[in-house]
């Protein structure tokens, strides 16, 4: 159904694929939601968050070629490295309270 | 006859990372724990996005001709596989940093205390000062809050 409209002419055969990747990253997507949403510790939460953030770079990629038009993958790319430091930006966060400090003292080890 | 094969090959790839992801999805429900609830998101992040990247570079080449397509696929999936064990080593660090205590086989916590699995996560695998093992610290530990323990008591009695 999205084949017909393509600027590039791909068959149906090779859309229906695609359909098939996005409604099961869909469902993933739903599920960790599900987690972020239950999860009872604060980790929990950031593990949900950081692994929608993954599965959204696929999501847009893969998009982008059921379309027909793979230009979205530029902003796929953006988005995995700020899912990247996002995450560990919290991580240094709750680890040491502070993002600015946060230098190792060798007393620690 | 190519267009057949990368159309198989690239069904058979999108089917695997399907698997990868929705079973890493269910297991991040139904794990009891948060360290194995990371484990399977693990799972999710490496082999779903290998396979599912691989079939797009198939796609990219073979179908839609553009080799840059396939060269930001290709980073797409270099930077994933970098980033996300990456994420997952830094969560689990800091999750037993503040105290999460993992749970055993039989749904019991492993340690005695989040003061331990702060301790075992201070501690390096082996500590370059004392030479000890991270599990050698940790008995050593429980052996001096024993002979705390006792000590008390022995100080009780005589009063």
């Amino acid at each position: 159904m999205f084949a017909t409209s393509n600027p590039i002419c791909i068959s149906d055969e090779i859309a229906d694929m695609f359909i098939a990747v996005t409604i099961a990253l869909l469902i993933t997507m739903a599920l960790t939601l599900a987690r972020a949403l239950l999860g009872p510790t604060l980790f929990d939460r950031l593990l949900a968050v950081n692994s929608f953030g993954t599965k959204t770079v696929l999501l847009i990629a893969v998009h982008g070629f059921m379309t027909g038009r793979p230009d979205f993958l530029d902003i796929a790319l953006v988005y995995s490295l700020i899912n990247f430091i996002g995450t560990i930006a919290v991580l240094k966060f709750f680890e040491y309270d502070d993002l600015g400090s946060g230098a190792y003292q060798e007393d620690d080890f | 006859m190519l267009d057949w094969l990368v159309w198989g090959v690239s069904w058979i790839l999108l089917l695997i990372g399907c698997v990868f992801v929705v079973t890493g999805a269910v297991g991040m429900i139904r794990m009891p724990d948060l360290y194995t609830r990371l484990h399977a998101a693990s799972v999710t992040d490496t082999g779903g996005a290998i396979f599912i990247s691989l079939a797009l570079i198939l796609q990219s080449v073979f179908v839609f001709g553009s080799a840059m397509a396939a060269i930001k696929v290709l980073l797409i999936m270099f930077f994933t596989l970098f980033t996300a064990p990456t994420a997952s080593h830094a969560l689990a660090k800091t999750a037993l940093l503040c105290g999460q205590v993992p749970l055993g086989v039989d749904g019991k916590p492993i340690l005695d205390s989040p003061e331990e699995a702060t301790l075992l996560a201070r501690s390096r695998s082996v500590d370059y000062k004392s030479g000890q093992d991270a599990v050698e610290i940790l008995e050593e530990t429980r052996r001096h809050k024993r002979e705390r323990v006792q000590g008390q008591d022995d100080d009780g009695d005589d009063d």
